[in-house]
């Protein structure tokens, strides 16, 4: 069986020592953000994930849902965990205030997050997905609706989901078919169906807010005419109490690879009363203030699978009795030395730790500059801020699930057969992240976002919000000889970077065709030299720390490994991207 | 109903080393955690002050960091803290800390009422003497119950209390009055999880810190190093006795033969057993 600890140590490194985090309590609404405020609720979510949760992941995944009669029934222990979570005030740990929340920062959120989907992914995405309809609304809808509707959501009474997806339509959501009719007393009916819903239907929560896309009767066709409803599970009375059934009801949940104690529903919307949030034909903007958000939780998802798939991996590689090193036996005092002397399963071992704590130092700088942006006092650095978190959103979600998913597959490789059957949890990690690639925008639409919509934004101002800070930090250090081995490869990825930029905007003028051709591996390439800049600043950091008990140590051993045999996959995505799109557009659709 | 938990912050002896020359404890870089004593001690409080109403304090006597265990307390629910600190207790033995807690506890019942109940863990895991506890009994006249497992029962109106604590060969059950001291023994409860609002509250909250004065010792002879008479002579670790495992002979490896040969060996070494057990 796998276990869990909280990798509380490192968090706080990357959180204070890397990303200064102590000046979160400098930004309004944040005071009382202190390193004491900011432990303590780390410590306590640490204890929650590791005794509530974690214990329930491996027996949620063997049980599954069950839909009988139109509802859900979750896997047992996950409603009394549900109730914990809700009680302990968990659900409303990044909300605002004044509708009951805890008003922390984003930078803490991540971090309970990912504790949340090391410990299990499964049971994360409902109280997840409340938070995306939070955003949402919160954002965009009126203050009658928030008024109404966001208390609930936030205490966690209730829970959220975002409808998007149809039978026809996913990724192009121009395609949607389901319409909302208006009342003519400011409500709607919204009839259709929406399928690969997350906790669509369950039994953790009283109610259910569908935050819902439908067409309006005369709307423009495409993605001009779609607009946002809320739609509950159950209508509420005036007294704020859930009553009657409204017309949503669930025709099936899906049967996946993973995930499986998470209800992945199908919705029929039949006539249900629903509110519209925002402005008629705005809801796809609308969306993507929650769409944003979860993008990089599900970047989280992959590192906290990541995570745990390295723990659990390195302390089997400890305890493994299995032949004997290339070079002689280490354990001469055994029958065979543990497995961790190899050098491949070391090899293994440090790529799955060097995306680990470099995901995470991703993820906290990602989670700090939507901080800066939502509260900064100076309106240039909110832009900036800004500028920076839209361009590294895409590049957290992909980069890091498409990493998680190779941390997770690597540690089933450390346990061989032992990771292939079930008894070690090691598949169910797999499984469980290869769908983190998938929703949410698949890494292929994320690569699109980079190279089509982020890179000319503003005529290339997100880009110099990453450029400029690395190329000043290169400048800086340039004398340094004892950084140099972290430097010099850094300064080498970062102009293979520059190279490939220069070349996708020109290529990209020309012809869409090659910039898209070009854009998987280029979001790889920008994710790797951003990690570099990381490691080579925790390198830096680490170097200065004196307590000499490990932690620092594997710091700078790490920041070498992932120098040393990561970092040079830009050599071979940076060559790719320079041949061209010709290979991949030219090749005749009638020989696939 | 108030009651006072008396907490200490120990090192985490999981994490511990210890010096290969001097044989002292290495503390440097150790992270320190409540005494987990301690916890079950807290955890009884708390329940007791869920049930009946009041308030918890809970009290430590340490350097400036010991307040981190305190606010941790307050993370779990706890009402109130109180951090005894003062140069003048460096050095303390048992006799000394029992002495200084018991005047502070004073001090915390004239300052927010007579405490009903003192908790305190059974012992703590840095030092093990178990002796902290019975010396504030006796110094404040409290009803001493020590090694409690269960608390079976309380009547705050009239005082009345029954409880079962752990005795050599089994478990007696005692009946005291309060106010009562009781030193709580381990894997009676389970300490609850804080909250994200007593995480919080517990962070942001005001410590009392009180030094020697501010509690109320004028008499500083009894504290510290003055106060304590125990000495350390020296610190050893203990030579391991490297014997080795005899071996008996069975007839054959089935569980009776292996049982019957080990039984007879027993009897053949404690002569007088066999007829003292079989008569």
């Amino acid at each position: 069986m796998p276990t869990y600890t909280a990798p509380l140590r490192d968090m706080r490194f990357v959180l204070y020592d890397l990303h200064g985090g102590g000046r979160l309590a400098r930004l309004p609404g944040c005071e009382e953000c202190t390193p004491e405020v900011i432990d303590a609720v780390l410590a306590e979510a640490a204890r929650l994930c590791e005794e509530v949760l974690f214990p329930l992941n491996r027996a949620g995944d063997e049980e599954g849902c069950r839909l009988a009669d139109g509802a859900v029934a979750t896997p047992k222990g996950f409603r009394e965990a549900y109730r914990l979570v809700r009680e302990g005030g968990w659900t409303a740990l990044a909300c605002d205030p004044a509708f009951g929340g805890q008003g922390l920062p984003h930078a803490v959120k991540v971090l309970v997050d990912e504790m949340m989907c090391s410990a299990n992914l499964a049971f994360a995405l409902t109280p997840g997905l409340s938070f995306g309809a939070y955003a949402a609304l919160y954002a965009h809808g009126s203050e009658a609706l928030k008024a109404r509707w966001l208390p609930p959501l936030v205490d966690g009474r209730w829970t959220g989901t975002m409808c998007l997806t149809e039978p026809h339509c996913g990724t192009d959501l121009g395609l949607l078919r389901t319409r909302a009719v208006p009342q003519g007393d400011g409500s709607y009916r919204v009839s259709g169906t929406k399928i690969f819903i997350s906790a669509g239907e369950h039994d953790l929560a009283e109610n259910i807010v569908h935050l819902v896309l439908a067409r309006l009767p005369g709307a423009p066709t495409g993605v001009k005419g779609i607009s946002l409803f809320l739609v509950p599970k159950l209508l509420v009375g005036e007294d704020g109490r859930p009553g009657a059934r409204n017309g949503v009801s669930c025709g099936a949940i899906e049967h996946k690879m993973g995930l499986c104690a998470s209800p992945t529903c199908l919705l029929n919307f039949d006539g249900a009363a629903g509110w519209l949030v925002g402005e008629p034909h705005k809801g796809l903007r609308a969306m993507f203030a929650m769409m944003n958000l979860e993008r990089l939780a599900v970047g989280i998802q992959g590192l906290g699978l990541a995570e745990a798939a390295y723990r659990n991996a390195a302390a089997y590689a400890r305890e493994r009795l299995q032949g004997r090193a290339p070079s002689g036996a280490k354990c001469p005092d055994k029958p065979a030395d543990p497995i961790i002397v190899h050098p491949d399963v070391r090899r293994m071992l440090l790529t799955q730790r060097a995306i680990v704590e470099g995901g995470r130092a991703l993820a906290v700088w990602t989670a700090l500059a939507l901080d800066d942006h939502a509260r900064h006092p100076d309106s240039d650095r909110r832009r900036e801020a800004g500028d920076l978190a839209a361009l590294l959103t895409p590049v957290a979600k992909a980069l890091l699930t498409d990493l998680g998913f190779e941390a997770a597959n690597l540690g089933m490789q450390v346990f061989g057969g032992h990771g292939y059957i079930r008894d070690h949890g090691m598949e169910h990690y797999v499984r469980d992240a290869r769908v983190t690639q998938i929703y949410e925008g698949t890494n292929g639409i994320q690569a699109l976002d980079l190279v089509g919509r982020k890179l000319p934004a503003h005529g290339g101002r997100l880009l110099r919000g990453f450029f400029h800070p690395v190329a000043a930090y290169l400048d800086a250090t340039a004398e340094n000889a004892v950084l140099a081995e972290f430097t010099r490869p850094l300064a080498k990825a970062f102009a293979r970077l520059q190279q490939a930029t220069a070349h996708i905007a020109r290529a990209g003028l020309k012809n869409p065709d090659e910039a898209a051709a070009a854009a998987a591996d280029y979001l790889h390439l920008f994710g790797l030299v951003a990690l570099a800049y990381l490691w080579t600043r925790m390198a830096e950091i680490a170097r200065t720390k004196a307590e000499d008990d490990g932690f620092h140590r594997a710091k700078i051993g790490t920041a070498r490994f992932f120098m040393d045999r990561m970092l040079p996959r830009t050599a071979a995505l940076s060559a790719a991207i320079l041949a061209g799109g010709r290979s991949v557009t030219g090749f005749d659709e009638g020989d696939f | 109903m108030h009651i006072v938990v008396c907490i200490k912050q120990v090192p985490d002896s999981a994490q511990i080393r210890v010096h290969p020359v001097t044989n002292t404890i290495m503390r440097q870089g150790v992270p320190t955690i409540i005494n987990p004593f301690d916890l079950f001690a807290l955890e009884e409080a708390l329940r007791l002050r869920d049930r009946f109403g009041g308030e918890v304090t809970v009290l430590t006597m340490g350097p400036p960091m010991a307040e981190d265990s305190l606010r941790k307390a307050l993370t779990f629910g706890a009402d109130r803290a109180v951090l005894l600190t003062d140069r003048c207790f460096a050095g303390s033995d048992t006799l000394a800390t029992s002495y200084a807690l018991a005047a502070a506890i004073c001090k915390i019942g004239e300052t927010w009422g007579v405490p009903d109940f003192v908790f305190t863990g059974k012992q703590t895991i840095d030092g093990d003497t178990a002796q902290v506890g019975p010396g504030i009994a006796k110094r404040l006249g409290l009803n001493q119950l020590t090694y409690v497992s269960r608390i079976v029962e309380v009547e705050p109106s009239s005082g009345r209390l029954l409880v079962q604590r752990r005795a050599e060969g089994g478990v007696q059950e005692l009946e005291s009055r309060l106010p009562a001291l009781i030193t709580m023994l381990e894997g009676t409860n389970d300490i609850r999880r804080g909250s994200l609002d007593d995480a919080l509250r517990a962070a942001r909250a005001e410590i009392v810190t009180w030094n020697a004065a501010a509690a109320g010792i004028a008499d500083l002879s009894p504290c510290g190093l003055r106060g304590s008479p125990t000495v350390v002579k020296s610190v050893f670790a203990p030579k391991p006795r490297a014997e080795k495992a005899e071996q008996i002979a069975t007839a054959g490896t089935a569980p009776d033969e292996v049982a019957d040969a080990a039984v007879a060996e027993i009897f053949r070494r404690l002569p007088g057993l066999e007829a003292e057990l079989l008569s």
